[in-house]
């Protein structure tokens, strides 16, 4: 399985197996990796699943969606790599992807 | 539902009419029902028979009901089918004629509404919240300190208002000792004067807004001339998407800056005690185990459903759970419905704390429009149960809550309580 990194704002690591075909947003909850709230479970809904993506990866991420843009620019976290979890798809070619955290999730 | 009334005539009357009567017949807009607390049977109903109901009535005229958390989801997801613009109608089943209706950005569509939010969102920005927390906490820890033991008192003048309304002073930067009138002004512009009478008519409730408006354009004389702070008022005055607002918008937009973060938390904070209250085995988890304050706060949200409802209105024609909303028709999505989805969330007619998965509700809204001070509230109430948890073993609640008239807040004008020494 692909494995992908997820750094907290304070700095934690964590590297967990994530699930092709699964969300990236899920490998974080169902690990138990704490700095992503998820709040409407993966509707691309509430930007509550926030990550900054590492330069290396972000090429290999398709666009954001209109609705995901949208949701990222309300939050006052946001950066030109941010993205919401729930909209990036674990496949092998992201084996490795390192992501991390804003301060928190709105 | 587990309505306050459980058990009594009331309950099994509403159950018993809720289940028997003919659909097209069911009218979930009655401020009467949420008062009484029966309202969730009506609900219950309908997603079981009819999720996407419609119903026509005399003071609200022809409305859509949808019951559904996917169904909520699916409409408060897509803006650009349902609008909440104010000229549509804005996003309450009340529908203001048109020179009356506050302009605000809740009730506008993009671009405009994203460019107005955006010049106050950071207030609730994440440093700006760490930033609040120890002025929460230590008013919090005041208030509580100064409440009195072993007599009857009610929670929610004592409590839940008084710590809304100081919020809601700093956040605006209001002069502390007139805070009053932010409580006041809240009440006003939710009230429904036909319904609610907390002023006598539509007049009224315009001249009190209006008062409203006056008091806060001197803030807001004051401050544009003056260098950008961090309140919710110096923000509007130098937002580029928001410095040359009419008064209209400004109204507007005070109005739900207002009422969004007081009345929302004020109800909460009496909704958990008053919840904790029915369900002692709850309240001993709690006190078993204080760190479920955490999940439990989002629970409370959820339980509470401070804002049951939020309307829109079809921009055009669209399928939505079997039924086809025409253009122009008005959509009521009840979050406090969806709330109590059992397809959506286990056990959701029970207040449980320690949820696997609390904040996934819809008390906040979702898409575009979703709640900008989510995480201050949810921080006010952490905070609050945190500080009783210090102090206080046991709070008793001593007689039955009185609830609001309205379909627009859920809420509670006073519940009684007593404290042993």
């Amino acid at each position: 399985m692909p494995k992908v990194t997820f750094i907290e704002f304070n700095g934690a690591r964590h590297e967990v197996e994530a699930e092709s075909g699964l969300s990236l947003m899920r490998a974080a909850v169902d690990n138990g990796v704490p700095g992503i709230d998820a709040d409407c479970g993966g509707q691309c809904a509430c930007a509550t699943c926030h990550v900054y993506v590492d330069a290396a990866w972000e090429a290999k991420l398709s666009a954001p969606s209109e609705m995901e843009a949208d949701m990222l620019s309300f939050a006052a976290t946001k950066q030109p790599n941010s993205r919401l979890s729930c909209q990036i798809t674990i496949n092998e070619s992201l084996d490795g992807i390192v992501v991390s955290m804003p301060e928190g999730q709105h | 539902m587990n309505p306050s009334v459980t058990g009594s005539g009331l309950a099994e009357a509403a159950r018993a009419e809720a289940f028997s009567m003919p659909l097209d017949q069911i009218d979930v807009s009655k401020p009467r029902l949420f008062q009484e607390d029966t309202i969730g049977y009506y609900f219950e109903r309908l997603r079981r028979d009819d999720p996407v109901h419609h119903h026509t009535n005399d003071f609200y005229g022809s409305f859509w009901s949808v019951t559904k958390y996917k169904d909520i989801m699916t409409v408060d997801t897509s803006h650009g089918v349902y609008s909440s613009d104010w000229s549509n109608g804005g996003i309450s089943i009340f529908e203001a004629p048109m020179e009356n209706r506050l302009q605000m950005f809740i009730s506008m569509d993009q671009p405009k509404h994203d460019e107005q939010r955006k010049s106050v969102s950071p207030i609730v920005a994440p440093a700006n919240l760490a930033s609040m927390e120890a002025t929460i906490r230590s008013r919090t820890a005041k208030v509580l300190d100064e409440l009195p033991r072993n007599e009857t008192f009610d929670w929610v003048e004592r409590v839940s208002i008084e710590l809304t309304t100081m919020m809601l002073a700093t956040l605006f930067d209001f002069p502390f000792e007139d805070r009053k009138l932010l409580t006041w002004w809240s009440n006003v512009a939710t009230s429904s004067p036909e319904v609610d009478h907390i002023v006598e008519s539509q007049e009224a409730r315009l001249a009190e807004l209006g008062k409203c408006l006056a008091y806060f354009t001197r803030l807001w004389n004051e401050r544009v001339n003056a260098p950008p702070k961090n309140d919710l008022v110096s923000m509007l005055a130098h937002a580029p998407a928001t410095r040359n607002m009419t008064p209209r918008e400004y109204m507007g937009n005070l109005v739900l800056l207002i009422v969004g973060g007081n009345d929302t938390t004020r109800n909460s904070m009496t909704g958990g005690l008053y919840a904790l209250h029915q369900n002692p085995g709850e309240f001993a988890k709690l006190r078993a185990n204080p760190a479920l304050v955490e999940s439990m706060v989002p629970e409370i949200i959820r339980w509470q459903t401070p804002l049951p409802h939020m309307r829109r209105t079809a921009l055009a024609d669209a399928e939505l759970g079997g039924k086809t909303i025409r253009k122009g028709d008005k959509v009521v999505m009840w979050y406090l419905s969806g709330n109590r989805d059992e397809e959506a969330i286990e056990n959701a007619d029970r207040f449980i704390i320690d949820r696997a998965r609390p904040r996934q509700h819809l008390s906040f809204g979702f898409g575009i429009h979703r709640c900008v001070g989510n995480r201050l509230a949810e921080m006010q109430i952490r905070i609050l149960w945190e500080e009783i948890l210090k102090r206080f073993p046991v709070i008793e609640v001593v007689g039955e809550p009185t609830r609001v008239l309205s379909n627009f807040v859920r809420g509670f004008t006073h519940l009684p309580v007593r404290i042993p020494a």
